[in-house]
């Protein structure tokens, strides 16, 4: 059968990690081609490959027969590739058929003809027989559903032949993931190749002819759809040897540091955890399942619906930032470079931003020294390669950005710690000073929630995990019960 | 050597000030007397003053325009109280502050809670609340201040006047606040990254409308020497100053992306843009020229500010479609 593309050797690297590792696939013409792996698998970096998004070190891209070494966005686009995002690219405020031919002339002249706009993209919209759906239709006024169909109307409008889809069931309902189904349906009827990514393992066997799995950038193993089952489907996923050492760490307590009761909101169905002393609890589940969100409740940075909030026994209220950090709580945001470290700000700055009002007399004067030893503390004990306190957060290595967000709680003195992604674009070396750190902490009877998307990281690292999937919790799991498997398969909902 | 270097960098604005100063003199020796220098020293208060106020809604992340509007409201409000009501001038003076500080406080709140774009929302609050000056003195100025409201213009300790020791003051306290206090940091922290300062524990939104509510009560203090300044209540005064208070803080350094100025160079742009008017009066330049350069310098520095935090785009638009044609080119 005719392969629409080849993709031979392809290798991507970023600073510490291989993103995509000697990858190759085939993917035949008018097929369903599904395409599955963990977090950091390497799916997103395969489909920036693909649009031209990134440039790949190594490797090539045959489309049709002809041979690419790089992709430019425009190039890819040219040649018949469309790529449909979880973020819609669209303009709320024009018509489906604006949307459709932005930046396109039909005719030439000054005035773009707008019937002979709305009839070519009702035509585009009748080929998916949707029923009722007008081209002159404002994009804000549609549903989810059909914003994507106009996403993917696009991609048709512009002769794509290969259409990639990312998670684009993430933000539909039940009905709405039928709409799309048929809508691929026609599309192959039409002659369209898809490759279709996603973390729902059921939805495959109803959609996809044949699956790929991915496992950390590598490529594991191609299968017809009926050939294979779920279990062997995840098997193929994680089956990766753990080979990091982690230190065998024993501080964990019997003592209650923090306690959550039926907490919910932002998302997230009410659950209720426990903290101990001592102790580093998982929040483990896909990317999107609502780990990131409960911290945030437990932080105050979102306002929660429902629950309480229990610090060593007492009820505390955490409307804010402002509370939790009063009552020693600290988070390092996932994003660090947007909302952890002040960049435009240097480390003695960002270190005292949480303790100014502590170490201000009562005048609201800062106290100069107290400032500089309370940097300094912090450089020295978390190690922050720096020539001096006043460098630009800016300036820092990832992995010393991640360092002075953490210095801020310690100095603070914070006892329980949030760390939501504590090594993402961080290189190796950096990232074991981190597990010291975290261990280190543990010893001191900090209690530290760590949210990770690394397997590897948060089996070695924690102690105890929950496991949640689509905001709901889904698992408990001790250090004992820990398989990669079993992870996997509560993460994925089974 | 290279700390040198940087200082001077740092500090150009006053290099500027002095090569201006001696282009001026040369073209007329009157502008280096000691009272001209006074002049532009007195002239500069008034934007002085409330450019402290701007500052920190800058630094913070904000903007207001509507300053103007309550200079001239501040000067109507002292003239139909003591005047019209024939109330004395400490009481005058008190209810104006608190007039303005209500006033910045809830432009702040609003501009925080409806997030709308603080340049419209202070627009539209700066004809507001210019229409209500004009309705109080029905659109005519009210003269017969006393002598004791004119004092804090007109008047002067030794032979110092009393606006420049009036606006030094304020901003020796606003440098030092900036500069020292928890409240100051906090500030630029916010201004700088505000989820961050946010998740760091800083209450954002108490910060930002905090800076609004100073913006309200700088304006009181101008409004009390305009109107000495003006010798009468006037809704019309003061309506250019808050183009030449933005003008001066971005000459001085306060970047319009929020979260770093200096009050020392904020100063020189407040010298600065006093000193051009003035020189260039002395010099004979026609008005309507002098107006032409002004706005020039005004745009130069914005852009000069743009360029300095890499957000100046300009050259990578000029680039991008001739790159874009030869790539398509060489691809085929």
């Amino acid at each position: 059968m005719e392969h629409i593309l080849e993709i031979h050797n392809l290798t991507k690297t970023y600073p510490g990690v291989v993103a995509l590792d000697n990858f190759s696939l085939e993917v035949r013409r008018g097929e369903c081609h599904a395409l599955v792996g963990e977090n950091g698998a390497g799916k997103s970096t395969l489909i920036k490959s693909i649009a031209g998004a990134i440039e790949p070190d190594s490797g090539t891209i045959v489309f049709e027969g002809k041979e690419y070494s790089t992709l430019t966005p425009a190039l890819s686009t040219e040649i018949g590739i469309g790529v449909i995002y979880q973020e819609f690219n669209l303009c709320p405020t024009l018509s489906i058929a604006e949307n459709l031919f932005l930046g396109q002339r039909l005719t030439p002249g000054l005035f773009q003809n707008e019937a002979l706009m709305n009839k070519k993209a009702q035509e585009i919209l009748d080929q998916f027989k949707v029923e009722g759906l007008k081209a002159g239709t404002l994009v804000r006024d549609l549903s989810t559903a059909y914003r994507q169909l106009v996403e993917i109307a696009k991609t048709v409008s512009k002769n794509a032949r290969l259409v990639i889809m990312d998670e684009p069931t993430a933000p539909l309902t039940e009905r709405e993931v039928e709409v799309l189904f048929r809508i691929i349906q026609e599309m192959k009827a039409n002659g369209a190749t898809i490759i279709y990514i996603s973390h729902r393992l059921d939805e495959l066997y109803q959609v996809a002819d044949r699956v790929t799995v991915m496992r950390d950038g590598c490529y594991v193993t191609t299968k017809d759809i009926g050939e294979v089952t779920k279990d062997q489907l995840i098997a193929h996923m994680v089956g990766r040897e753990l080979k990091k050492e982690f230190d065998q760490r024993s501080t964990e307590t019997d003592e209650v540091l923090l306690e959550t009761r039926d907490l919910g909101g932002n998302g997230v169905k009410p659950f209720s955890l426990q903290l101990h002393k001592g102790e580093v609890l998982g929040l483990g589940g896909l990317v999107g399942a609502g780990r990131t969100e409960y911290a945030q409740l437990i932080f105050g940075a979102k306002l929660k619906d429902c629950g309480e909030i229990y610090l060593n026994g007492e009820k505390i209220e955490v409307n804010s930032p402002e509370d939790a950090v009063r009552y020693g709580i600290g988070m390092v945001p996932e994003d660090r470079k947007l909302h952890g470290a002040i960049l435009r700000m240097n480390i003695q700055e960002n270190i005292v931003v949480p303790i100014l009002k502590r170490i201000s007399n009562k005048m609201g004067f800062v106290d100069a020294k107290q400032e500089k030893e309370a940097a300094a503390g912090q450089i020295e004990a978390l190690r922050i390669k720096t020539p001096s306190a006043q460098q630009l957060a800016g300036n820092l290595s990832g992995g010393n950005q991640q360092k002075v967000v953490l210095g801020k709680w310690l100095a603070n003195n914070c006892q329980v710690l949030i760390l939501d992604e504590p090594t993402r674009g961080v290189d190796v070396g950096a990232k074991q000073e981190i597990y010291n750190i975290i261990n280190d902490l543990a010893a001191q009877g900090k209690g530290i929630i760590v949210i990770s998307s690394d397997m590897e990281e948060i089996i070695g690292i924690t102690d105890r995990m929950l496991i949640l999937y689509e905001g709901e919790l889904r698992g408990k799991l001790e250090h004992a019960e820990y398989t990669q498997e079993t992870i996997l398969k509560i993460a994925s909902g089974e | 050597m290279k700390k040198f270097v940087n200082f001077l960098k740092e500090y150009s604005i006053f290099a500027i000030l002095v090569v201006l100063a001696v282009i001026f003199s040369m073209g007329n020796p009157a502008f280096l007397k000691p009272s001209n220098i006074l002049t532009i020293l007195r002239q500069s208060c008034i934007m002085g003053i409330l450019g402290m106020g701007e500052m920190s809604l800058i630094v913070v992340g904000g903007l207001n325009l509507s300053m103007g509007a309550c200079v001239a409201l501040t000067t109507v409000l002292l003239a139909v109280f003591t005047v019209n009501m024939g109330l004395p001038w400490g009481v005058a003076i008190l209810i104006s502050v608190v007039i303005n500080t209500v006033i910045g406080f809830l432009t702040g709140v609003i501009i925080n809670k409806t997030k709308i774009i603080p340049m419209i929302g202070t627009l539209a609050i700066s004809n507001l609340v210019s229409g209500v000056a004009y309705i109080i003195c029905n659109g005519l100025p009210i003269s017969g201040i006393p002598n004791s409201l004119k004092f804090f213009y007109q008047g002067s300790v030794g032979f110092m006047p009393m606006p420049i020791i009036i606006a030094a003051v304020v901003i020796i306290i606003m440098g030092i606040m900036f500069k020292f206090t928890y409240f100051g940091r906090q500030i630029f922290a916010t201004g700088s990254n505000r989820e961050a300062a946010r998740l760091s524990g800083v209450n954002a939104d108490k910060i930002f409308i905090a800076a609004y509510t100073i913006c309200g009560f700088m304006c009181s203090i101008a409004g009390l020497l305009m109107l000495g300044r003006m010798g009468s209540g006037t809704a019309n005064t003061a309506n250019t100053v808050d183009m030449e208070v933005l003008s001066a803080l971005v000459i001085g350094g306060v970047s319009m992306l929020g979260g770093e100025g200096k009050v020392t160079k904020a100063v020189g742009g407040f010298l600065l843009i006093t000193m051009l008017t003035n020189g260039m009066t002395l010099n004979g330049v026609n008005e309507y020229v002098q107006k032409v350069v002004t706005g020039g310098v005004f745009l130069l520095s914005v852009v000069l500010d743009s360029y300095q935090h890499g957000t100046f785009t300009l050259m990578r638009h000029i680039q991008s479609p001739k790159k874009a044609i030869k790539e398509a080119e060489t691809n085929g």
